[in-house]
């Protein structure tokens, strides 16, 4: 009796292990005939759980380009060497401690060997790009509240609202914004905002070859950005403004502005 | 587009030292520079017809209809290059319906409205009020209907009637007066709240355009009465003239110590902006600050003025001296404000180099644009004084028939 009601058990679950298992597979693909689609059941981004920041170390970056070159690309940014959302500047000091700075369009094809070599000092680059300030003054400024800051700590500029008075580009200190020439509203660096809000990395962080941009959670304990504000010392460009940048830059010199 | 490129390619060729890469267009063009001015203008006449209504300067009295429907016509012209000038014009009126507090700028609109509906549209209703009355009464058919709706269907001339509009002008004008320091001294803090640009980042930014305001309206004015007088063939009232050029002169030496103290200041304090500002003086607007300005606008015509107000020449002399100093002084506002709009973005944020700016002559943004907003005011102005002549003279034969 025992052993008929365990066999009796163990067919019934055989069976239905079974159609449980051809249901799966036939509703599977079914599902999503209907349009169900799979990302709908991923969690939804949460703006909130993150607070976002870029890293450079200026001791590695080689000044290659490849990062303003990405970041045409990526973000559709006009070729023509006057608008930029990310650029690369070279600074050479020379024993004068005269500056020369330059930035052929943008450092996108690289540098031509310094004009004073012999006499160099020092000499180094530095990528540039919106510094997504925690106070910024661009968004204070705009009339209509086209550019805003999001809660994940991102700048960004709305397309469909700017009405192009350009406000927002005299009140930035960095040069950090342009009038697209297309849409005439104001553009600058998003951080690739449809890209890290997919997990992703910003374009000019993904290609950089010495790993000078460390992009993350400004407030998270174990992202590499937190790891690089832990062992580095790190400064701001033009702290005295009080703009709070999000851009933390490790061995910049004081010659940089 | 590909011209576009064209010109900032040529651009890129006159820049010196080092900019910012996206610094090689300059963004606020001749029409912004326009904007300062005719705000300027509208407040500096307002403040001078003010001057005779409430503080009783009676020498001002044949000027204070025409300050009144000068500071109209600027102030209607005002906004126009700024609309002119957005990337899309078309949604402008987001700065009136979901303005950002923290903005400049948005409140630019309601200060604007607040001085054109509430100020200058009261009192000049109000003191026109019972002349329209009597024109609607002593003409016929449409141009009767018509002054009949422009006093708002009001009829009673009776004294005490009056005497309430003449109460009412004055309650409109002791508010005017702060409302005219707000709306040009705003204009100022839009430049001057900007920390990013050491040019125009100053306290006294405000200060300096409010001066710089009153010296440009009072000039107008003067060289508008002159004009219109010589145009219906009377002679200009010396006295009041006399009192214009005092005016003007008071106003002018104040000007000029407040952007002295300005300009010593930044010297003195030598911040890290001092050697491309200093660069940006003696090379960029060399022509427009110090010769066009200073010596021009500023110094000339404070010494022709002082000279003439206060010595025995001639009243026919006097009176050339006051006009041509009165035109001195417009060209030299203008080039203030010329200096404080392009000078401010003919340096790079990095304090490393200097950008350059190409008038270009049509277009949008060109010199012909500017000039048509610049004349605008004046048309406008022609069209008022035919609907609402300011003429006293005329006030009082018509009063004189009237009694009779």
């Amino acid at each position: 009796m025992g052993d008929k009601l365990k066999r009796r058990a163990f067919v019934r679950k055989i069976v239905e292990g079974t159609a449980s298992v051809v249901m799966l597979s036939v509703c599977g693909p079914m599902r999503s005939l209907v349009g169900a689609s799979e990302e709908a059941e991923a969690p939804a981004y949460d703006a909130t759980k993150h607070y976002y920041g870029m890293g450079v170390q200026i001791d590695k970056c080689i000044g290659c380009g490849r990062c303003a070159d990405a970041c045409k690309s990526e973000n559709n940014v006009p070729r023509e060497p006057f608008y930029f959302r990310t650029w690369v500047e070279r600074y050479v000091i020379d024993n004068e401690r005269e500056v020369h700075v330059d930035s052929p369009g943008g450092g996108i094809h690289g540098f031509p060997p310094p004009a004073t070599e012999e006499d160099v000092l020092r000499s180094f680059f530095v990528p540039k790009l919106c510094n997504h300030c925690d106070h910024p003054p661009c968004v204070q400024v705009c009339p209509v509240g086209a550019t805003f800051k999001t809660q994940d700590g991102v700048v960004l500029v709305d397309q469909d609202y700017c009405v192009g008075c350009r406000y927002c580009i005299q009140a930035c200190p960095y040069g950090a914004r342009y009038l697209h020439p297309e849409k005439h509203t104001a553009d600058k660096c998003t951080f690739c905002y449809h890209r890290i809000t997919k997990g992703m990395l910003p374009a000019c962080v993904e290609v950089c070859p010495t790993q000078a941009r460390v992009f993350g959670e400004i407030k998270g304990r174990s992202s590499p950005l937190h790891r690089l504000m832990k062992m580095e010392e790190i400064q701001v460009l033009k702290p005295e403004l009080n703009t709070e940048p999000k851009v933390l830059y490790t061995k910049l010199d004081g010659e940089v502005r | 587009m590909q011209a576009h490129f064209a010109e900032l390619a040529a651009l890129a060729n006159q820049i010196s030292g080092f900019i910012y890469p996206n610094e090689i267009e300059l963004q606020w063009s001749i029409l912004i520079v326009i904007y300062p001015y005719l705000t300027g203008l509208v407040a500096g006449a307002f403040i001078l017809a003010s001057l005779e209504k409430v503080f009783n300067v009676k020498e001002l009295q044949p000027t204070y209809r025409l300050a009144l429907l000068c500071a109209m016509s600027f102030l209607i012209v005002a906004p126009m290059p700024l609309q002119a000038h957005l990337g899309h014009p078309e949604r402008s009126l987001e700065m009136f319906l979901t303005p950002n507090g923290n903005s400049a700028m948005a409140m630019f609109g309601f200060v604007y409205m607040w001085y054109l509906m509430l100020v200058l549209l009261l009192e000049i209703w109000f003191d026109f009020r019972a002349d329209m009355v009597r024109w609607s009464q002593q003409s016929k058919g449409l141009k009767s209907l018509f002054y009949k709706v422009l006093a708002l269907g009001s009829t009673d001339i009776s004294e005490e009637a009056i005497a309430f509009d003449h109460k009412a002008v004055y309650a409109i004008t002791v508010v005017g007066i702060p409302s005219a320091f707000i709306l040009h001294g705003y204009v100022g803090f839009i430049f001057g709240s900007i920390k990013a640009n050491p040019w125009w980042s100053s306290v006294l930014i405000p200060i300096v355009f409010l001066f710089s305001a009153i010296v440009s309206g009072i000039a107008m004015i003067l060289l508008i009465y002159y004009v219109s007088s010589l145009v219906r063939g009377q002679q200009p009232k010396m006295p009041c003239l006399d009192k214009l050029a005092s005016f003007l002169l008071y106003a002018l030496i104040l000007d000029f110590s407040l952007e002295s103290l300005d300009f010593i200041h930044r010297l003195y304090e030598s911040e890290e902006s001092i050697h491309i500002l200093s660069e940006l003086i003696v090379s960029k607007l060399f022509l427009s600050l110090t010769i066009v300005q200073i010596m021009l606008g500023t110094i000339l015509p404070l010494l022709m003025l002082a000279v003439s107000r206060y010595s025995r020449l001639p009243a026919e002399l006097k009176r050339i001296v006051y006009v041509i100093s009165a035109m001195l002084i417009q060209v030299g506002i203008f080039s203030t404000r010329w200096n404080v709009v392009i000078g401010g973005q003919l340096f790079s944020k990095s304090l490393r180099g200097l950008t350059a700016y190409k008038l270009e002559m049509g277009g949008q943004e060109g010199l012909l644009a500017a000039i048509g907003f610049l004349i605008l005011p004046f048309l406008i102005f022609l069209l008022l004084i035919r609907i609402l002549p300011p003429w006293e003279d005329e006030k009082e034969t018509v009063a004189a028939a009237i009694e009779a």
